[in-house]
């Protein structure tokens, strides 16, 4: 017996339930045809097999989940009761390591055990296995008592329709919030660590402080290693790689949503718009380093051509390459609502002589205004997370300069290296990833609120 | 609550003495394969009304929309024959589409304001045109082009509120105004009233009258009793061709044709 075949019962089960509910309904159909609804069945069939399918199911794998979470900790207490004298006296670190080599033992008998534990960890095989057994047997009669209960239920005009869609919106909502509290979890790790960060390093040395170099003396006699925890230069990277970033990304990505929405023919859109979005679907890291091996080097070469000094990494090339990435977004939205914009308003104007040009810059672009600022915000939160391509190609250096040609770095570039290797939880040098986290996260939630907030101000300009 | 007419029925002698503003000939109009317009010939007087009426799909509007180019927009459609507007032929290599939009506007079945204020809707032509110099010359094109679309009264008060604000009715007469703000020489109306109730129905068909005075106008209407109330002349049409042309008077009262006096009477379409 393991988990497989339990899972195959209950899904058998479950199959069977549906036809048993099935039938039972079929069973029930009145013998002549009436239009009376006291004489017709009050749901299809389906309707009928479904309510017992979901009862047989639903509570069975919810008791397969609980087990599976509560099962390590009652053979842990049976083992601690098994143990006897032999666990008298340890401590609680003792106790657990003495435990996790009977477990070891009992899953291998190859593991070496002291001979004196032999008869514990027989006898904790023998507990695994009853509880194993129990554990099934309980969850599996789960299925057969829902199985049982439920189809009792069925009648003529029992609202098997109505109860099917109650158990599927409940399924719904559940499912709604746990993406609601996965976000809500993780703001709120991030706020206590956060916490814990600005306990250690002070909020104004975090939020002005100009140098920034975490590395922390792990003793107390190493050199050259005060971590200073001034954050500004990372965000004025942050800042100016993502402005080169929408510089780029902006223009072409608007240009190119107004050609496809207004001026390509139906034959070029529907190859070029879907090979636009490809360059959505490209890793990052393809981005990177081909932004760390071909554009900082051009760029570089170039620079000497016009007597320009571009170091090898520089903001300028990540930031090249990031607009590149980030065309898609502004692009494919972009061309989403101009298109969503009503032909008849396109129509009033070419009938009052205006010129396509016209028309998009006087009628279309206004209109589509909402859609396209909340498309450029979109692609910005994107550009200030982006990580990968500033990692290779603007370099990890915290300068503090407005100079596009030389290396900086960004926020999530110095969550990463602070996080990279081996870490004490609550030094300081790891809390304040935390800490950048948490600041980025409030950045973008406030480039997101403010997108909704001109979206919906603007919402029913046109209809 | 009909509307009095105000035009002196003609005899068909003064008709065909008359100029055409249009003159179509031999016009026949493809969707892709499909033809929707076979060999149309009818020719539409300066300063009158013509109505265009016929069962659905019959291929008013695609008529409508050739007079203007407006069929240029849609990719699969396609144009043979022609059209000449004073005399010239508005599908020559030569002629300027946007220039020609100028002279013919058009006001659409449903209103499309544009989702700007009143003032800008109305200014919106003109001054792509080059007809605006200022502001002054601005406020006057929009005071007088609201007047003439007799809506001045109703939103001289607001007239930065957006156009798409006003009501149904209103909304129509906006683009109307609109339509007369860049000084055409003729209005193309695609069932201006079809949205509309009976009462702002009267109003537009009121303006249309006084309209003609200056401007020459055709429209397509479902309405018998419009047609007969608003037009001088008209062209029915059945499956792509014109069955009947002539004066509404004439063919409202004695239809020259069977299908004609079938429509008009409501026994089929
Ligand atoms: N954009 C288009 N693409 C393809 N076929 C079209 C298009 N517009 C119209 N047609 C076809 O051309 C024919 C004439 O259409 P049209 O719109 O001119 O009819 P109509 O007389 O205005 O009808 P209605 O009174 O319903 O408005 C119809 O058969 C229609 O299916
Ligand atoms: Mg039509």
């Amino acid at each position: 017996m393991s988990y497989l075949t339990l899972f195959a019962f209950l899904i058998c089960t479950i199959i069977i339930g549906y036809f048993i509910g099935n039938r039972r309904a079929v069973g029930m159909r009145p013998a002549v045809k009436s239009k009376l609804p006291e004489n017709k069945l009050h749901s299809l069939p389906g309707f009928h097999g479904t309510y017992v399918a979901l009862w047989c199911g639903i509570p069975s794998l919810l008791l397969l989940f609980a087990w599976l979470f509560l099962e390590p900790s009652i053979l842990s207490a049976m083992l601690g009761n098994a143990l006897g004298d032999a666990g008298i006296g340890l401590s609680q670190d003792q106790l657990e390591l003495l435990k996790g080599s009977i477990r070891r033992a009992a899953q291998n008998s190859q593991n070496p055990i002291d001979d004196t534990l032999l008869p514990v960890v027989e006898s904790y095989k023998n507990i695994v296995n009853s509880t194993g057994i129990g554990g099934m047997v309980v969850i599996g009669c789960g299925a057969i008592i829902g199985l049982y209960f439920s189809q009792k239920k069925i009648a003529q005009r029992f609202a098997a329709r109505h109860r099917v869609e109650k158990i599927f919106s409940i399924i719904m909502l559940l499912s709604s919030l746990v993406a609601v509290l996965t976000t809500f979890g993780v703001v709120v790790s991030l706020i206590f660590e956060t916490i814990r960060f600005f306990g250690m390093v002070s909020f104004t040395e975090f939020l002005f402080g100009l140098h920034w170099s975490p590395q922390i003396a792990l003793r107390d006699d190493q050199v050259a290693s005060s971590g200073s925890f001034g954050a500004v230069p990372i965000f004025a990277g942050t800042l100016l790689i993502t402005a080169i970033a929408m510089v780029i990304a902006v223009p072409i990505g608007l240009f190119s949503a107004i050609y496809m929405s207004e001026y390509a023919s139906p034959r070029f859109r529907s190859w070029a718009k879907p090979l636009l979005e490809i360059l959505a679907g490209i890793p990052t890291v393809v981005y990177g380093f081909f932004a760390a091996l071909s554009v900082a080097p051009m760029l570089r070469n170039w620079g000497v051509d016009f007597g320009l000094e571009i170091s090898s990494e520089s903001a300028l090339a990540a930031g090249v390459v990031m607009g590149v990435m980030i065309i898609p977004f502004v692009s494919s939205l972009s061309d989403d609502v101009i298109n969503a914009v009503p032909q008849s308003l396109r129509d009033g104007s070419y009938a009052l002589g205006a010129t396509r040009g016209e028309t998009i810059k006087l009628v279309l672009l206004p209109a589509a205004l909402p859609g396209i600022v909340s498309s450029v915000l979109l692609a910005t939160s994107r550009a200030i997370g982006e990580t990968m391509i500033v990692v290779m190609a603007a370099g990890l250096a915290a300068n503090l300069t407005a100079n596009p040609f030389q290396a900086v770095t960004t926020v999530t570039v110095q969550i990463l290296t602070l996080l990279v290797g081996d870490q004490e939880f609550d030094s300081p040098k790891t809390l304040a990833a935390f800490a950048l986290g948490f600041v980025l996260f409030i950045i973008t939630l406030c480039l997101n609120i403010l997108a909704l907030k001109i979206v919906n101000k603007y919402r029913e300009k046109y209809d | 609550m009909s509307v009095q007419k105000t035009g002196v029925p003609m005899s068909e002698k003064q008709i065909s003495s008359q100029v055409g503003k249009f003159t179509s000939r031999g016009v026949d109009v493809y969707y892709g394969d499909k033809q929707a317009l076979f060999g149309i010939d009818i020719d539409i007087m300066e300063n009158k009304v013509t109505s265009l009426i016929g069962p659905s799909g019959c291929g008013k509007s695609t008529f409508l929309r050739c007079l203007n180019r407006m069929n240029d927009v849609i990719d699969i459609c396609r144009f043979e024959g022609e059209i000449l507007l004073d005399g010239q032929d508005i599908y020559a290599s030569e002629i300027d589409v946007v220039e020609l939009r100028a002279r013919v506007g058009m006001v659409f079945q449903k209103p499309n304001p544009f989702p700007k204020s009143i003032y800008e809707n109305i200014v919106y032509g003109p001054r792509i045109h080059g007809m605006i110099d200022g502001r002054s010359d601005a406020d006057e094109i929009v005071e007088t082009s609201l007047k003439r679309a007799g809506l001045w009264n109703e939103v001289k008060d607001r007239l930065n509120e957006p156009g798409t604000g006003l009501s149904g009715g209103q909304q129509q007469r906006l683009c109307i105004a609109r339509a007369i703000a860049v000084n055409p020489e003729v209005i193309l109306m695609d069932e201006p009233c079809s949205a509309l109730d009976p009462i702002a129905t009267a109003i537009i068909e009121e303006l249309i009258d006084e309209l003609k005075e200056n401007f020459t106008i055709v429209i397509v209407t479902h309405s018998m009793q419009q047609a007969a109330r608003v037009s001088q002349n008209t062209a029915f049409f059945h499956l792509g061709k014109i069955i009947e042309f002539g004066e509404t008077d004439q063919i409202f009262t004695n239809p020259r044709n069977q299908q004609t006096q079938d429509y008009i009477t409501g026994r089929y379409g």
